[in-house]
């Protein structure tokens, strides 16, 4: 059992505290899931469970935290192995191993197992997880969803009754998210374990969750059964977001419980056509992007016979695509199907081996990357790569600079997407959303006619995601051609005009966002399962309906 | 022995000797990865040999020996593809060192190649190059160089045959912080480089504010180093949640103690050397001795505070018969070379001139195939490419 006794933590003094007079009990064998927006203190709370804060952080913690009976006051993290694990959201970076093996033992090195025992509780290991195939490969080659299984098994063998997860799956794909989250509820279910896990994308735990601690960024936390907290909460998944539109007799958790409820709701959209109603809410008093410059995008951009390789491995084999001029495509599929590749051949950036590829009717395929790049920008997924600067303002002068824009133009567009950033902040000091705006602000600087995203909604929350949507659409309604890589169906299901489905580097299926997301297995957003077989994608969308009868 | 079939009792007995020979020869032969201290000392045999002798016969054996055995039994890692590397390093220093030798006073009774003397001008005079080489003379470098090569080649062998991270976990426990420390810098470095690629490309993606290399150092060096310190802060995070660095107390006199004995066995080793290597005018005490002392002590600390680590090891290599072959292998090699530089110096150092073929005695022939025989005779490596694809 954990107990938080009066729990405060302050990382300086003088600083706001991060939590205020926390109490909690938490008892075993649940799934409890940890939800608030970002900077709200998650990785705190988490953290302080097993003394990771303030031992290894730093920081100021008043009250008493105690696991099993142990003060964390009193053991570091190292003394509590044996009692909490931990699994970080970066499997690869939490390794010290090379092999499968060797990481699922070096814990129990640690605590000093006997190698007999050591032995079979390796072998138990990779049968719970189902990683026995993969016992001698090496870490580095295996997929994100393998390793995050990895990950929990190294700490599952230390013998813990107790696993705390901060967002185990904001890297993964849904299918290798999927595959982790199963492997979670086997172990809370079969073998008892208690599970304390971080997540943004309520939707993929919420209707597993048995209890609920919701951090409402002001440093308070209230705890409490799922369902109980979610008809309050501000951060909710699409399907209880359906479940309070439609005004469901109960807030429904699971696409399971909202279809059982919503045979009415199917009824009366039947003879709705979807595509007459907004799937996001307008923009409402938001300054444009480039409201101040004359419109002059336009611009197609069109490829053909794409071909990637990393030596002997063909990353995009033969893709031709097209992002049409003032619509948004959205690329998906699995981890390693070459989406990425793809985007950074169009930068010019990753040489091609063959294909061609023109915006405007400018071939570009054999163009450098700076002339590429006048014409199509790039936020990598890794968007502080870009930065380097010690402060916001020098980081946009430069971008002014760099792109031979009138000065401010890019501390303008900053404004435009993330309102009121303090222009000294060290750019390293900004919240992941504020990071993607300032990266995306620099590159739109430039004036591109296509802006290309990968994976911009990593460690996003619900609010931060909804004002990228904003973003996107605006950027589409200038008349720039905008293409993302997202693995984030609920995003996608708000964004996208036309989805590409890329699999082992060849285009299997193109569409619009209703076609592709609404029938398909994997890809569908909660709605569209919820009101199959109508073709609904989004919350807002359904309420449109509603609330215009 | 018990002839078999005479008996109309059925005897289990030479079926089962028969049995537990095949058995054992089976568990011998058994494809594993051998301990890696084994297949270090062999190396270090195989060095030794290359040093105590300059029979270009001899050398060029020995470096068959050592490039065969790598071939027959290295692993898939990547780090056993560096053998290359030693090969071209090998072959640069013999080419580096001939060429040396064709500069510098390459005089000797049979010139095969006549190159212009070059003379200094001025008050270099005194200095010349080149002129007239000599066979003596190139041989006499190609056999320095050879033992040279070979005992890079000898260190290649050892890095290709023995996982490098797997000589560290099998250091005693009390040195296990260090190998741990040496392992995680081991694994730093590709992400440090993977971070550079990656860096280095979204650097493309913007327009660069100038071409200068402080820019270049700034723009690259800064998000690389600061990617280097947030990862080392996650896996120190990770371990210290994982346990690592837990220990059993131990109180401060001990600490103390093994602090004491630990430097007093490094002083000793210290000296101990330098008594070995300089033969002139040291007192014989202050060599071999002093080197056994230092050792010992060195042994009692280690074991000392050994004593207050509470980790195991999960499946640790041990040594077993084909190990302690390898050993001896290793331990004859040597004998055998020292042997035969007492009892044939003119086998083990051929004087040059006469301009002779190298002289090879059985004994010589002997100490090269005992060296070959780990080829052979030691268990394949199990690592194969199909069970890591």
């Amino acid at each position: 059992m954990i107990v938080f006794d009066h729990v405060s933590v302050k990382y300086a003094p003088g600083e706001p505290e991060v939590l205020r007079d926390v109490n909690l009990r938490l008892e075993d064998g649940q799934l409890i899931l940890v939800a608030g927006r970002t900077g709200s203190g998650k990785s705190t709370l988490l953290g302080a469970i097993n003394g990771h804060v303030p031992h290894f952080t730093g920081g100021i913690l008043s009250g008493r935290v105690t696991v099993d009976g142990l003060d964390t006051a009193a053991n570091p993290p190292r003394e509590l192995a044996h009692v909490v694990g931990v699994v970080c959201q970066d499997p690869l970076a939490g390794f010290v191993t090379d092999t499968v093996e060797e990481e699922l033992a070096y814990g129990m090195e640690q605590l000093g197992v006997d190698p007999a025992t050591m032995r079979t509780r390796v072998e138990e290991t990779l049968d719970i997880l189902g990683l026995a195939d993969l016992r001698s490969r090496a870490l580095r080659t295996l997929s994100g969803g393998q390793q995050q299984r990895v990950a929990i098994g190294s700490v599952l063998a230390t013998g813990v009754r107790i696993l705390v997860l901060d967002e185990p799956t904001s890297a993964l794909d849904p299918v290798s998210s999927e595959e982790v989250l199963a492997a979670l509820l086997r172990l809370v279910h079969d073998l008892g374990l208690t599970v304390i896990i971080a997540e943004h994308r309520l939707e993929r735990v919420a209707s597993y969750a048995d209890r609920m601690i919701l951090l409402d960024g002001m440093g308070s936390v209230r705890e409490g059964e799922t369902r109980f907290m979610m008809e309050t909460s501000e951060l909710v998944p699409p399907v209880v977001e359906l479940g309070r539109i439609a005004k469901f007799e109960q807030i429904p958790l699971s696409v399971r419980e909202a279809r059982r409820m919503a045979g009415p709701l199917r009824e009366l959209l039947s003879d709705k056509n979807p595509g007459d109603y907004r799937r996001i809410p307008p923009a409402q008093g938001r300054s444009s992007v480039h409201a101040d410059m004359e419109s002059a995008w336009g611009a197609d951009l069109v490829a053909s016979g794409i071909v990637v390789n990393y030596g002997v491995v063909q990353a995009v084999s033969d893709v031709s695509l097209r992002l049409p001029a003032g619509k948004i495509t959205v690329l998906m599929g699995r981890n390693g199907s070459g989406k990425s590749s793809l985007l950074w051949a169009l930068t010019g950036v990753q040489k091609t081996s063959g294909g061609r590829f023109s915006v405007d009717g400018v071939a570009l395929e054999k163009q450098p990357a700076s002339k590429v790049r006048s014409y199509i920008r790039l936020v990598p997924q890794n968007a502080s790569d870009l930065l380097y600067l010690p402060s916001v303002e020098q980081e946009c002068e430069a971008a002014d600079r760099e792109s031979g824009s009138a000065p401010g133009m890019c501390r303008t567009i900053l404004e435009a997407l993330a309102p009121k950033i303090d222009s000294t902040t060290h750019p390293r000091d900004l919240s992941e959303g504020q990071k993607l705006c300032l990266v995306l602000a620099i590159q739109l600087t430039a004036r591109p006619s296509v802006i290309l995203l990968d994976e911009p909604t990593r460690g996003l929350d619900y609010p931060a995601k909804s004002s990228l949507t904003q973003i996107l659409s605006e950027m589409a309604a200038e008349g720039r051609a905008v293409g993302v890589v997202t693995h984030d169906v609920e995003f996608a299901a708000e964004v996208a005009d036309q989805i590409i489905v890329m699999a082992t580097g060849e285009v299997i299926q193109v569409g619009t966002s209703s076609q592709v997301l609404s029938t398909s297995a994997l890809f569908a957003p909660q709605v569209a399962k919820v009101l199959y077989p109508e073709h609904w994608l989004t919350p807002y969308q359904v309420g449109e309906v509603l609330w215009e009868g | 022995m018990t002839p078999v079939g005479v008996s109309t009792v059925p005897s289990t007995r030479p079926a089962a000797q028969g049995r537990s020979i095949q058995a054992y020869a089976a568990r011998f032969f058994a494809p594993r990865l051998l301990h890696p201290g084994a297949w270090w000392a062999w190396a270090i045999g195989c060095a030794v040999v290359a040093a105590r002798t300059t029979n270009l016969a001899i050398l060029a054996l020995v470096i068959t020996v050592i490039c065969y055995t790598v071939v027959s039994r290295r692993t898939q890692a990547p780090w056993a593809l560096a053998f290359r590397l030693y090969v071209y390093l090998a072959i640069l220093i013999v080419v580096l060192r001939v060429f040396f030798r064709m500069m510098f006073a390459p005089y000797g009774p049979t010139v095969i190649l006549e190159l212009p003397t070059l003379t200094g001008p001025g008050f270099l005079s005194a200095i010349s190059l080149f002129g007239p080489v000599s066979a003596e003379a190139l041989l006499g470098a190609v056999a320095s160089a050879l033992q040279l090569a070979a005992m890079v080649l000898a260190i290649g062998a050892a890095n290709a045959l023995a996982n490098p991270k797997r000589l560290l976990a099998a250091v005693p426990g009390a040195l296990y912080e260090w190998g741990t420390v040496v392992v995680i810098a081991l694994s730093i470095f590709p992400q440090l480089a993977e971070s550079l690629v990656r860096v280095g490309r979204a650097r493309q993606l913007r327009a660069e504010a100038g071409r200068r290399r402080v820019h270049l150092i700034r723009n690259v060096a800064m998000p690389v180093l600061s990617d280097g310190l947030d990862r080392s802060l996650v896996l120190a995070g990770a371990m210290d949640s994982r346990g690592y660095g837990r220990s059993a107390s131990m109180g401060n006199s001990g600490r103390w103690l093994t602090s004491v004995l630990l430097v007093t066995s490094s002083l000793a080793l210290c000296v101990g050397a330098y008594g070995l290597l300089d033969t002139g005018f040291t007192p014989i005490w202050m060599g071999a001795p002093m080197i056994i002392l230092g050792l010992m002590v060195g042994l009692v600390g280690l074991r000392l505070s050994g004593r207050r680590v509470m980790r195991t090891r999960y499946r640790p290599d041990s040594m077993k018969a084909p190990e302690w072959m390898v050993l001896a292998t290793a331990a004859a090699a040597c004998g055998g070379i020292i042997v035969l530089g007492m009892t044939t110096p003119e086998v083990a150092f051929p004087p040059i001139p006469p301009l002779t073929w190298p002289p090879i005695s059985l004994f010589s022939l002997v100490v090269v195939v005992v060296l070959l025989l780990p080829a052979l005779l030691a268990p394949k490596n199990r690592d194969g490419k199909g069970q890591n694809s």
